[in-house]
């Protein structure tokens, strides 16, 4: 837990260079190398991590491929392997349109359900990415995402006569700026006294789950005010309930928050590759030290990366809170997990865009193929199947980290000392 | 202890540090006028005490004795807050909350199973592995404690089982960070994930819907019953019954420091986690020893989880843990990393645990919450470094590479 920040730090041994391990390569080898790990690192790790999920699934006496076939039918993307001759209704408007998948069926209930949960998940997943591209790692998405959830909740109960369009923007500005401005204080801490990010993130982790209970709880300034005995906020007004484009309302079907989500990736891809911004937080990230000695300011870049990406993850809160919760209370608060999947998600994509995308995917699908609502008991028991997604999120963590490259430094040392 | 003692000697009684913490001790009393069982019921005599612990907390600082002195400022603050605050409400309502022998037994009880996770950390940490996994390892020891228990009835191959399990945990975080040297974060981040799950999957799978094992107050970790001192006033109440593991923990505590600091393990142990090249230049194994540190870790906080469930809770259930570990942890960073400071940490954590379960039969459900996010705040406050900033061992968190 030192201070990287304010000591020189004459010790810690030279990177190794590029393409250690991976032996007698050419430049434009390696590079075509590294590339294509990038997407083979990440596939195989979620196999991996699938296998041995399966592993623990067949020792306790169940079948594997049945139980993932199940779950993978509750996830609803098999809903794009059913193509025929169908019409959808051309959202907003009452007109329809030739489509190759039916967009009422079964399938497409569920998908609607994975992607609103991918949708946060991107979200808490870019709160990781932005600050990881700084050398921060941020593990307060879940604090963030909470914060956010609040701030929605409260504007969104309040203000009832605003015009819906500023309602919402409304909602989602404020709740951005509430987390930046928390991440933020692990951003100033970092820069102004050097404090650890990860101890100082997990506190405000803490905080912010208290604090909602005690905000949302019995007699706490959130709670509802129909119903005292129940610790519940009230219901978002409906003029601050984001539009629902793909499925019914009443039936928590899909709202443009996923969009607002993509939206956001995008805005991080070109954050990130195309402004000095994004530079200087990746020379940061790179080498605090060179970056200071080229003249960026170290200081200024944490707290504005922290900021950015207090940001993303309490916007993934006010998606979730104005998309399809409506309310929230001390129960959904203390169990909530979101800002945790996200970081596995944006880890398992290698804090990319595509891949903070496509990893919240595979999270989305699968917390909603193993819930209750989705999965058939009579295969495998919802209970189980919410501890094997635990599982398997813990493992693809776990084996993300453990890079080839890595490995094959240490297979390598192991056989020349043997030799 | 010859350090402390000397240390104490060559400050004399108006030492900066004594001042210090006079005036942390004035704050307490500031608020303990108000309290049962002396009642004060005027404003006056809180109010003059506290500001006497702010200007000796102002003294202390001025004479950069910061973290005493901060402390002193804060602890006057508080204590005049919370003086008023008591004033203001009625006494039967004070007599119900502030039962002062009952607070202390629950804080014993709130802060066992801290101490063990961060004693546990401290190993890791002092050998320069950062484990923030110690909330799985907690989980691990509490579900498998309790497995053992009700499959063997035996509370000592309870433990025995808990701490195995804590230790493999443990091992597979070593070979991450050591071995394979992936950040240390992320592989303890999944092992929280990983204990998570497979607790609960186990727990699921073995008991399902019917809860815990019902009778395993008959076989769980017995208390310690020390009759004659049973009627003793205020001693009585809080020590007279205690569980094994609470006594454990204090022995624990004493033996940690003396290992730590006053043997030529605990100094190998020590020099490993803060220049580990200057370790492995005079002959010491960097990696045998972190290795050896990591895996007790694991192994100790994993005898904490076992107190929560075979102890006292006497069952289990999914996630039973909520946090504990990451407030041991918590606790370590608040104590410096040092075993008394930490020791104390956990107490204060625990008493707040002890009144947010109390202040709610009184004054309402919302108090009680608040109380509950307090040691993530003041450990908040501590690494900001307001009142004497805590700094970890130099090299924590970074993989060594052999050369």
């Amino acid at each position: 837990m030192s201070d990287e920040l304010l000591t020189e730090d004459a010790e810690r041994p030279p990177d190794p260079p590029p393409g250690d391990g991976i032996p007698n390569v050419g430049t434009a080898r390696f590079q075509a190398l590294t590339r294509a790990y990038g997407f083979i690192g990440p596939i195989g790790t979620t196999v991996l991590a699938f296998f041995m999920g399966g592993l623990v699934v067949l020792v306790t006496g169940h079948n594997p491929l049945s139980v993932y076939r199940a779950i993978f039918n509750g996830t609803g993307l098999n809903w794009f392997f059913h193509v025929g001759n169908h019409s959808a209704r051309i959202p907003f408007s009452t007109h329809h349109m030739w489509f190759p998948w039916d967009t009422a069926s079964v399938a497409a209930q569920n998908l609607q359900q994975t992607l609103l949960l991918t949708a946060p998940m991107m979200l808490t997943g870019l709160g990781l990415a932005f600050a990881f591209r700084c050398g921060l790692f941020n593990i307060g998405g879940q604090g963030q995402y909470l914060i956010g959830s609040y701030v929605a909740v409260w504007l969104g109960t309040s203000f009832v006569h605003l015009q819906p369009f500023a309602h919402v923007l409304l909602c989602l500005v404020a709740a951005t700026l509430a987390g930046a401005l928390y991440a933020g204080i692990a951003g100033f801490l970092k820069a102004t006294v050097g404090a650890h990010e990860v101890i100082s993130t997990i506190m405000l982790n803490w905080i912010a789950i208290w604090v909602g209970s005690y905000l949302l709880g019995d007699g706490g300034p959130l709670q509802n005010t129909t119903q005292k005995e129940i610790p519940i906020s009230n219901n978002v007004v409906d003029g601050a309930k984001l539009p629902v484009f793909w499925g019914l309302k009443e039936l928590q079907g899909l709202s443009i928050g996923i969009f607002i989500a993509i939206a956001m990736l995008v805005l991080y891809w070109l954050l990130i590759n195309r402004t000095t911004f994004g530079f200087e937080v990746r020379a940061v990230g790179f080498n605090a030290d060179a970056a200071r000695a080229a003249g960026i300011s170290v200081a200024r870049n944490y707290v504005l990366a922290m900021g950015v990406a207090g940001g993303f993850a309490a916007l993934g809160g006010a998606i979730d809170i104005l998309g399809w919760e409506y309310q929230v209370g001390p129960g959904d608060v203390q169990v909530s997990e979101v800002g945790f999947l996200g970081l596995a998600a944006a880890l398992l994509g290698r804090n990319t865009a595509v891949g903070v995308g496509l990893g919240a995917l595979l999270f989305g699908g699968l917390i909603n193929g193993t819930s209750g609502r989705q999965l058939d008991p009579s295969i495998f028991p919802p209970e189980l199947a919410g501890n094997l997604a635990t599982i398997i999120q813990g493992l693809v963590v776990l084996f993300i980290g453990l890079n080839l490259g890595g490995l094959a430094v240490w297979y390598r040392r192991r056989r020349r000392r043997s030799a | 202890m010859t350090a402390t003692v000397a240390r104490l000697a060559s400050n004399g009684i108006a030492g900066a540090r004594t001042v210090g913490i006079v005036g942390i001790v004035l704050g307490l009393f500031a608020f303990w006028f108000a309290l049962p069982p002396l009642h004060t019921r005027t404003t006056v005599l809180p109010v003059v005490v506290g500001i006497l612990a702010i200007a000796a907390g102002i003294w202390a600082f001025s004479r950069s004795e910061h973290r005493l002195g901060g402390g002193a400022v804060v602890s006057g603050v508080l204590g005049i807050v919370l003086a008023l605050m008591a004033v203001q409400s009625s006494v039967s309502h004070l007599n119900e909350v502030v039962v002062w022998s009952a607070l202390c037994s629950s804080m014993l009880v709130y802060a066992t199973p801290l101490i063990y996770a961060a004693i546990g950390g401290l190993y890791s940490e002092r050998a320069g592995v950062v484990n923030i996994a110690l909330e799985g390892m907690l989980l691990t020891g509490a579900y498998f404690g309790i497995w053992a228990d009700d499959f063997s009835h035996s509370w000592i191959v309870a433990l025995l089982v808990a701490m195995l399990a804590g230790a493999v945990l443990a091992t597979i975080h070593a070979v991450w960070s050591i071995q394979f040297k992936v950040d240390q974060i992320i592989a303890g981040t999944a092992l929280n994930f990983l204990a998570l799950g497979i607790t609960g999957y186990l727990f699921i799978q073995h008991y399902g819907d019917n809860g815990t094992p019902g009778n395993i107050d008959q076989y769980g970790i017995p208390d310690i019953h020390i009759n004659f001192i049973k009627n003793w006033y205020f001693i009585g109440p809080i020590f007279g019954q205690l569980n094994l593991m609470i006594w454990l923990s204090f022995a624990l505590l004493i033996g940690t420091y003396l290992f730590v600091f006053r043997t030529p393990y605990g100094l190998r142990l020590r020099s490993v986690g803060e220049h580990p090249r200057a370790a492995e230049t005079v002959g010491i194994s960097v990696y045998k020893t972190r290795y050896i540190a990591v895996i007790s870790s694991g192994a100790i906080a994993a005898l904490g989880g076992a107190y929560l469930s075979t102890g006292f809770d006497h069952s289990f259930n999914q996630n039973m843990t909520q946090g504990y570990g990451f407030i041991g942890l918590a606790a370590l960073v608040f104590g410096k990393w040092r075993p008394f400071p930490t020791f104390c940490a956990t107490l204060l954590f625990g008493f707040s645990s002890a009144l947010a379960i109390r202040l709610p039969t009184a004054y309402g459900q919302q108090w009680g919450t608040l109380f509950e996010a307090l040691p993530y705040l003041l450990t908040l406050i501590a690494v900001a470094g307001v009142v004497g900033r805590s700094i970890g061992p130099a090299a924590s968190g970074r993989p060594y590479e052999r050369q």
